[in-house]
């Protein structure tokens, strides 16, 4: 499949203004390349301070590299032109669910992106309606935001970008501010996305139950990016994400540790389970061996 | 406890004030206020009276919030009307040293008072029965033409709508911060007036700061979802100027024709 988003050699530093100091430049990105395929779903792991907001605001054209650049659909994000449908083509949903939403009332909200591109009005209400059905809120159009849960309003979030149509959706740490009822709403939310409508999903998590469920995971540290792989294969290197102070999932953790003890024989398995059913066969499969 | 603060006083319903057009609306109140305004004896007064009171009846919603409504002005209109009351010409009917009533006053005072009434009661009919958006909404469209003197109508609309959509998450907002500062032992239940003032002071600045960051937040949203100001732009609902907005509209010409009938045929009353 062709590359739909490709970062090509990026570098990115935000200078701190502050009056009294010395002007200090933080280069949060450094020569960084990445791409992306149409359809795909990427878990982006690191931890606090490892440039993922800086790269999921670079893919939609709010912040631009000083080096290197991003190609949309074969489009720089640079080309200030076409900003708005690089825009409408990557959408980006923020952190806290609160804070994105603009009108009073459900429906009207997610108009709001569609409205601003200038679609006929009948054309909207049936992209609303749609964007709704997509993330199951269609009963509560006429509720008011503030009303509804954490993870319902982060799924009204979702259907405003929805309703612009994007092909690519980036979403930096959606469930971060979920109990983990809204967290399981919003992840099934996002896979249903990607499956049924094919969306590219840009997954921006600090949870690695939600990373394994990615087709690919990619670890930054330091503005680059350390490891990147399917989920197996980016989480067996326990050694080297630890080395970088990154969790790896529970059921990874366990056996790790068991393995470290000597209880599970010489020989490392080849991949680490990552969810409890994996873990539970794999010890299943030991035992009998032995 | 802060929650229960309701913004506005939208009552939903299903009446045919309720569907009318937030433009037309509008535009209909002003033209009662005027209405109010141009009586010149009791028979035309009565005669708006009577509109207002069959308005108000045929909004379904009932008569006691439209008292609660007249409770919170009452004082002004006993005020207004007790002055007008001393401000009468011609013959007195009653002295009391320099107190003099006369029967125009007495006439200027039954009149002031009963058109400030009036129109609480036609003004709250509108806020009763027009969600806040609507309303903010028709705003926006009726003063669309004053963009030609470069008053940014739309920005205006589109701050009081975000307005509207944060009050009550910063409400919330505001009680978890007082619940915040009470568990360190903010005091802010007791001591006189200027102490509990200050007492505000600790939650004010976070509230503040927090406010500061979620517009922040919300700029980053609205940039994502390609706003890019009013121009442009498109609406999801449109208003439709449809034949129960036309009713109305005759309805009131119909009011205003026996407004000037019985200012003109009969005796005037104040001036």
């Amino acid at each position: 499949m062709e590359d739909f988003i490709k970062v090509e050699n990026v570098s990115f530093q935000y200078v701190s203004e502050a009056d009294d100091e010395p002007l200090t430049a933080v280069n949060v990105l450094k020569n960084i390349s990445l791409n992306i395929k149409k359809g795909e779903f990427i878990a982006l792991l690191g931890h606090n301070g490892c440039g993922k907001s800086t790269m999921a605001k670079l893919l939609n054209a709010m912040l631009f590299p000083q080096q290197g650049r991003v190609l949309v659909n074969g489009i720089d994000t640079a080309d200030e032109d076409k900003r708005y449908d690089i825009r409408k083509t990557v959408g980006l949903v923020l952190q806290n669910p609160d804070n994105q939403l603009v009108a009073s009332i459900v429906e009207e909200d997610v108009a709001f992106g569609p409205e601003n591109l200038g679609i006929d009005p009948k054309e909207i209400r049936i992209r609303v309606d749609e964007a709704l059905k997509a993330v199951d809120m269609y009963e509560y159009r006429a509720h008011a935001p503030f009303k509804l849960s954490g993870g319902q309003k982060q799924r009204v979030a979702i259907a405003g970008i929805i309703a612009m149509q994007p092909q690519c959706l980036v979403l930096d740490e959606p469930t971060a501010m979920l109990d983990p009822k809204g967290r399981d709403e919003v992840m099934a939310t996002i896979k249903k996305l990607n499956k049924e409508k094919g969306i590219t999903i840009v997954l921006i998590t600090h949870y690695m139950e939600e990373a394994v469920q990615a087709d690919r995971v990619v670890v930054m540290d330091d503005g680059a990016v350390l490891v990147q792989g399917e989920p197996h294969e980016v989480f067996s290197q326990v050694e080297l994400l630890k080395r970088h102070r990154l969790d790896v999932p529970q059921a990874t953790e366990l056996i790790y540790r068991l393995q470290g003890r000597g209880l599970l024989g010489e020989k490392a398995p080849k991949y680490m389970p990552l969810d409890s059913d994996e873990c539970v066969s794999l010890i299943d499969k030991i035992l009998k061996k032995q | 406890m802060l929650k229960d603060v309701t913004l506005g006083q939208f009552l939903p319903g299903d009446s045919p004030v309720h569907r009318l057009d937030p433009r037309a609306k509008i535009l209909l109140l002003i033209a009662v206020i005027v209405f109010i305004f141009i009586t010149g004896n009791y028979a035309s007064l009565a005669l708006v009276a009577v509109f207002v009171f069959a308005v108000i009846l045929s909004t379904k919603i009932s008569l006691k919030m439209y008292l609660k409504s007249m409770k919170m002005i009452l004082f002004i209109v006993l005020f207004t009307g007790l002055i007008n009351l001393f401000y009468g010409r011609g013959e007195p009917i009653f002295e009391l040293g320099f107190i003099k009533i006369t029967e125009a006053g007495i006439n200027n005072a039954i009149f002031v008072s009963i058109r400030i009434a009036l129109l609480i009661l036609a003004s709250s009919v509108l806020t009763f029965t027009t969600s806040p958006t609507d309303l903010t909404d028709a705003i926006e469209r009726l003063l669309k033409p004053l963009t030609v003197f470069h008053i940014k109508v739309h920005e205006v609309a589109m701050m009081m709508t975000i307005a509207l959509r944060f009050v009550p998450t910063l409400l919330e907002e505001t009680d978890k911060i007082m619940s915040a500062q009470k568990a360190r032992g903010a005091d802010m239940d007791s001591g006189n007036l200027i102490k509990r003032v200050k007492a505000l002071i600790p939650v004010l600045i976070p509230l503040f700061v927090s406010a500061f960051r979620r517009a922040i937040d919300l700029a980053t949203a609205m940039e994502c979802r390609c706003y890019r100001g009013g121009n442009g732009r498109t609406r999801m609902k449109t208003l439709h100027y449809g034949k129960i907005d036309l009713c109305a509209s005759i309805i009131c010409l119909l009011l205003l024709t026996g407004v000037i009938l019985c200012n003109i045929f009969l005796p005037a009353t104040v001036r």
